[in-house]
Parts: C-alpha cells; structure tokens; sequence
C-alpha cells in the first residue's frame, strides 16, 4: 500500500470540501423547493446522522443495540413539544388539550434541537445502567423492548396533553435561516457539525478504546479500561446523537406520529451501517446517502405502470420498486460481506490505492488479451 | 513485593481458591505451575481484582490492593497477560500496543517503551500496520506480551504464554521473558509447560486444586520427586 504525502492529502481535502459546498450550492440555486434531489440530500443527511450514531454503538463498541428508534423519538417529540408556536398549539391539541405547563413554551428551535438530544442522552444514562449489564443479543432485544415501550408511552391517552397521543405533533417549526444562510443548509450545517465531532472522538484515546471493547472485552479490562463506564458513554453519546437526529426528522417532516418510529426505522438504519461497513463512520454516511436516493427517488419509476404500445410493461406497479430494492441489497451483501467501507474509513491513500489497483486490474486484462491475440496469430 | 495472604475465591458454589499465601520477592521471575483447574489464572484474576475474593489480602509494594478496581491496580504496576493471547484482532499491531499504554499520560515515556518493545520483538516493528488478526500465533503472542509491557508494569503476570505454540517459539518466548526480567520487570508466569518454566524461574510455587502444595527454588522442584512424578512425567 503506497501512502501519499500529506501536503497532496490537504489540498485534495479542501478541494473535495470546496466541491462539496459548491454541488450543494449548486443543488439550492438550480432546483425547485419540491425538487426530489432538495429533500433526498436533506433526508439523506439525516439519515446519516442516525446512521453514524448507531455505528458508534454497533459498530465501534460492539453493542448490538436495536433501540434507535426509540431514541430518536424521543428526540423528536422533545423537541416539538417544546417548540411548536404558542398560536398555534390549540390548534395542534385540539382533542385533548394542552398541558397547563407547555401552554406557553415554545423555544428557539436551535435550543429544541438542543434539549431533545439531550433527553435522549438522559433516557440511555438512566436505561443504561441497567440493559448495558446484558450481553449481544440480550442487549439487544432489551434495546428493542426500549424502543417499543417510548412508542407505546407517547401514543398513551396519560400522555395525550403533552404528546396528543396516537394524533401527532403538526406544525412543527422547520429549518429557518441563520443570518445570511438559507434554511436549506441547516441540516448539512447540523449534521456536519456532529459528525466531526464523532469522528474527533473515535480517533482519540476514546475511541480506541471503544474498539478495544468490542474486539475482547476481557483484554481491554485487563489493560486498564473500565468497561462499565465507556460502554455507558458510548450508549449515551450514540443516544445523544440519534436524538438530535430524531429532533431534525421532525424538523424536516413538519408532523410526527408514534407511527413515524415503528421498529421499521430501526432496521433502516441498521441496514444502512450494514451496507456502510459496521466500523466505519464514513461507510455509513456514503451509504446513507445512496439507501436513501436508490429508495426515495431512483427506484421511483419502478413504481409507474407503463406501456409500451398497448402492451403493459409486466410488474412495474407501484410497491415494486421496494422488490428491486430488496434484490439490490442482497446482492450488495453478498458481494462487499464487509460492507462497502468495511472498518475503514475514508481516506486520500485508500482512494489512490483502488484506483491504481484498478489500473493494474484493467491493464493486466488488455495485456492478457494481447497476449492471446499473440497466440492466436501464432 | 506482592504478597497474598489467605486469598478465597468462589464460583457460584466452587471453592476454586482454599486460602493461597504467596510471597513474591523483589527482583526475580517467579512460575506458578499446576494441573488444569488447580486455581493458577484464578489466582491472577483476584490479584487483578478481575473475580471477586471472599476473604484473604493482597498487598502489593506495602498497598493494600485487595479491594482496588482493575484500572487503579494496573496504575500501581500490576499488569496482566492473559490467557489465549486475547490481542485486538481489527486493530494494527501499532494501536495494539497504545492500547497497552491506555491508563499512561507521559508521551515522551510511551515513545521510548514503544522503541523498547519494537527492539525485543522486532517482527512488530516489521507489522506495525498490519491488522493483529493477520499474524500467526506465535506473533500474536509476542504482541500480547509487549502489549502488556506498554503499561510499564512493575510485575508483569503472563498467563500460559506457550500455549498452543510451536517448540521453537516457545523457545523465543522464554528468552524474551528472561530478557524482560534482566531488564528491571519482575515476571509472575504460569505454566503449563512446568519444565520450561521451572528451568528459568527463581522461585516456583505448585498448586493443586485450589492451594499450593508446594514451594521452592525453581531448580530444587525441578529435581523434586514428587513434582517430577505429577508434572514431567518421571
């Protein structure tokens, strides 16, 4: 493996950095607010965050947890709860009512965003300490109990005057700009901030010592790491996260129900880490993206019936494209076993390397035919 | 230096360890050798407070360690080498050995004992980038027992480190742990392989099912009749 030196490294990262801000800007001046393309990358992103944060715990710590959904909900409903516009709550709880002490709280949606991460975060220290003495697929079935039980609560009729029960939350503030910034940036702002922040950590001694965990438990006690601690930071800061990411899906989505964090999303995002590469926050955030675009919006035409001349093109109705996409996953799964990034993350020396490999691969190929040509002139 | 006075430990209703007393001197390799379940890594495991003693004091340098957590006894200086290896198989040998190094803050002395452990094994210093997973067993436990050198132990518990290696490795490893020993770190080493270990340790104690039963200069157990019928086979 040939490194390159870091000076190439820097400029290709800002290069990359200045093209991503530019397709961005790109993506906000050229389209229409309805484009597919706005709402894939926005959705996209955060869904990535949900994704990064679940590989932390999964895929770094070796936490087999299946209470995202439960987490993010949280996230969610705090921070609607507390930010819907005080005009418009009655509107909002007409059946039930509001909450006497939520009747006139509605909080800058910046601090929302804040707080329902936070609640989140709250919930796993408590759960924590108790689901975090079981062990891979105990821990994971408690996690998924945990996720069934905050959908269950916030649809409850004892909670109706401050979640409204099995109605939903509606007209839940949505990204607003910051200064000179259009609302559409917020959530790339949001999640990129986070995400570095995530990254930070997985590179300092913390991080090391997550993976040290999930690689052999007993090693890494017997070094020094106290288990016990670092696996409930590690459920905690993963909670944090999928609370912040629950908190813009609200943001994005305008109105929430129990419904919108069935076990469902759980196994979404579960699958988008497995396609990623359990292990590799990049992994995750790359295939966030396509999961996304590849369900929401490439596949859609499998979705139209359509005809050629009089005859009907056989299967394409709507719901088929959910097929297709099924298909392509195994297939994914089965060629890249590790995921596409597998425990790697990205970098300049990765890149460089795949495609000299390539360039020997398709070389070696013309050489070989050549050399048959050779032969068979011979 | 370590000494182990009257130490209990249960397993549910086993009584693996009968009251043990050990007295491990300053400045020496010591071997603990036995049959299977005679109670050896369950002896390490409630020094490093890894199972948990009913009864009995463990002292260590004159401190009280008994009811110390794991991380504040590796702080003191005690580090185990556990048994089968156990390296980080998805991590590089270089992170491998930071990890050896988790609970120290001074950098200068992390760099130095890295350039140490590379000197005494300089197979990693070759596979620095290579993931621990990829490495043969033999490597894997030369990297298991730097590993635990990057904690500056003052005594370094090896737990079966022959196990399920080749003569000739198992040959290195035993000079390597003479050489670590010449270099300042007590070594407290189970065994399996009692000849081996008795031929370069100090000071030997045997035990059987849960007590020691026996305890002398290495070479004086080495031509003891009793160890020699239950251990090499005489």
């Amino acid at each position: 493996m040939e490194r390159l030196n870091q000076k190439t490294k820097m400029t290709a990262s800002i290069i990359a950095c200045i093209a991503l801000v530019v397709l961005l800007v790109l993506s906000y001046t050229n389209t229409g607010t309805t484009s597919m393309l706005r709402s894939v990358l926005q959705l996209g992103s955060i869904y990535a965050l949900a994704a990064a944060s679940m590989n932390l715990l999964n895929g770094f710590t070796g936490l087999f947890s299946l209470g995202h959904a439960g987490f993010m909900a949280i996230g969610a409903y705090t921070y609607a709860v507390l930010t819907i516009p005080v005009n418009k709550k009655a509107n909002v709880y007409y059946l039930y009512g509001v909450a006497d002490s939520l009747a006139n709280v509605a909080l800058p949606n910046w601090l929302g965003l804040i707080i329902g991460g936070i609640a989140a975060a709250i919930i796993a220290a408590l759960i924590g300490a108790a689901v975090l003495r079981l062990k891979s697929d105990y821990f994971a079935i408690a996690t998924l109990g945990l996720a069934e039980i905050v959908r269950i609560c916030v649809a409850s009729s004892p909670m109706a005057r401050i979640t409204n029960g099995s109605l939903g939350l509606k007209n839940i503030p949505g990204f607003t700009n910051i200064g000179f910034i259009p609302a559409y940036f917020v959530p790339f702002i949001v999640v990129a901030i986070c995400l570095v922040i995530m990254f930070l950590l997985i590179n300092c001694s913390y991080g090391r010592a997550f993976k040290a965990i999930r690689e052999d438990e007993i090693a890494a006690e017997a070094m020094g790491i106290n288990l016990a601690r670092h696996k409930q930071m590690s459920f905690i800061i993963s909670s944090f996260f999928a609370g912040i990411a629950g908190a813009l899906l609200a943001m994005f989505l305008g109105a929430i129900q129990s419904t919108t964090f069935p076990l469902m999303l759980t196994y979404n995002i579960l699958l988008i880490v497995v396609i990623g590469g359990m292990g590799s926050l990049s992994g995750s955030i790359i295939s966030a993206f396509l999961v996304i675009a590849a369900k929401e919006w490439w596949l859609r035409f499998l979705d139209v019936e359509q005809y050629i001349g009089d005859w009907q093109v056989p299967l394409l109705r709507t719901g088929f494209r959910m097929v297709v996409f099924s298909v392509i996953l195994m297939v994914v799964v089965l060629f890249w076993r590790q995921g596409i990034m597998g425990q790697k993350e990205f970098s300049w020396d990765g890149v460089y390397n795949f495609f000299r490999r390539l360039k020997t691969k398709f070389r070696g190929k013309n050489t070989k035919a050549a050399a048959e040509g050779g032969n068979a002139n011979e | 230096m370590l000494k182990i006075e009257n130490v209990h430990v249960y397993y549910g209703g086993i009584h693996a360890l009968r009251g043990i007393n050990m007295d491990v001197e300053d400045g020496a390799i010591i071997s603990l050798i036995g049959a299977n379940g005679a109670g050896k890594s369950t002896t390490l495991k409630s020094i490093m407070s890894l199972v948990n003693k009913t009864e009995g004091t463990i002292t260590f340098n004159g401190k009280d360690i008994t009811k110390m957590g794991t991380r504040d006894i590796v702080k003191e200086g005690i580090v185990l080498c556990p048994e089968g290896r156990r390296v980080f198989p998805d991590l590089t040998v270089a992170e491998n050995l930071i990890m050896g190094s988790y609970l120290r803050k001074d950098k200068e002395g992390i760099k130095k004992d890295t350039e140490w452990v590379y000197e005494l094994f300089p197979r990693m210093k070759e596979r620095e980038w290579q993931l621990a997973g990829t490495l043969s067993g033999g490597e894997q436990q030369m990297l298991a027992v730097g590993r635990a050198l990057m904690a500056k132990p003052k005594l370094l518990m090896l737990d079966e480190p022959s196990l399920g290696l080749a003569p000739l490795v198992i040959k290195d490893i035993f000079s390597i742990i003479k050489q670590i020993r010449e270099s300042g770190v007590n070594v407290l080493l189970i065994e399996q392989n009692a000849k081996a270990a008795l031929e370069i340790s100090d000071f030997a104690y045997v035990m059987e099912t849960g007590v020691v039963t026996m305890s002398g200069k290495g070479k004086d157990l080495l031509n003891d009749e009793r160890v020699q019928k239950a251990y090499l086979g005489e």
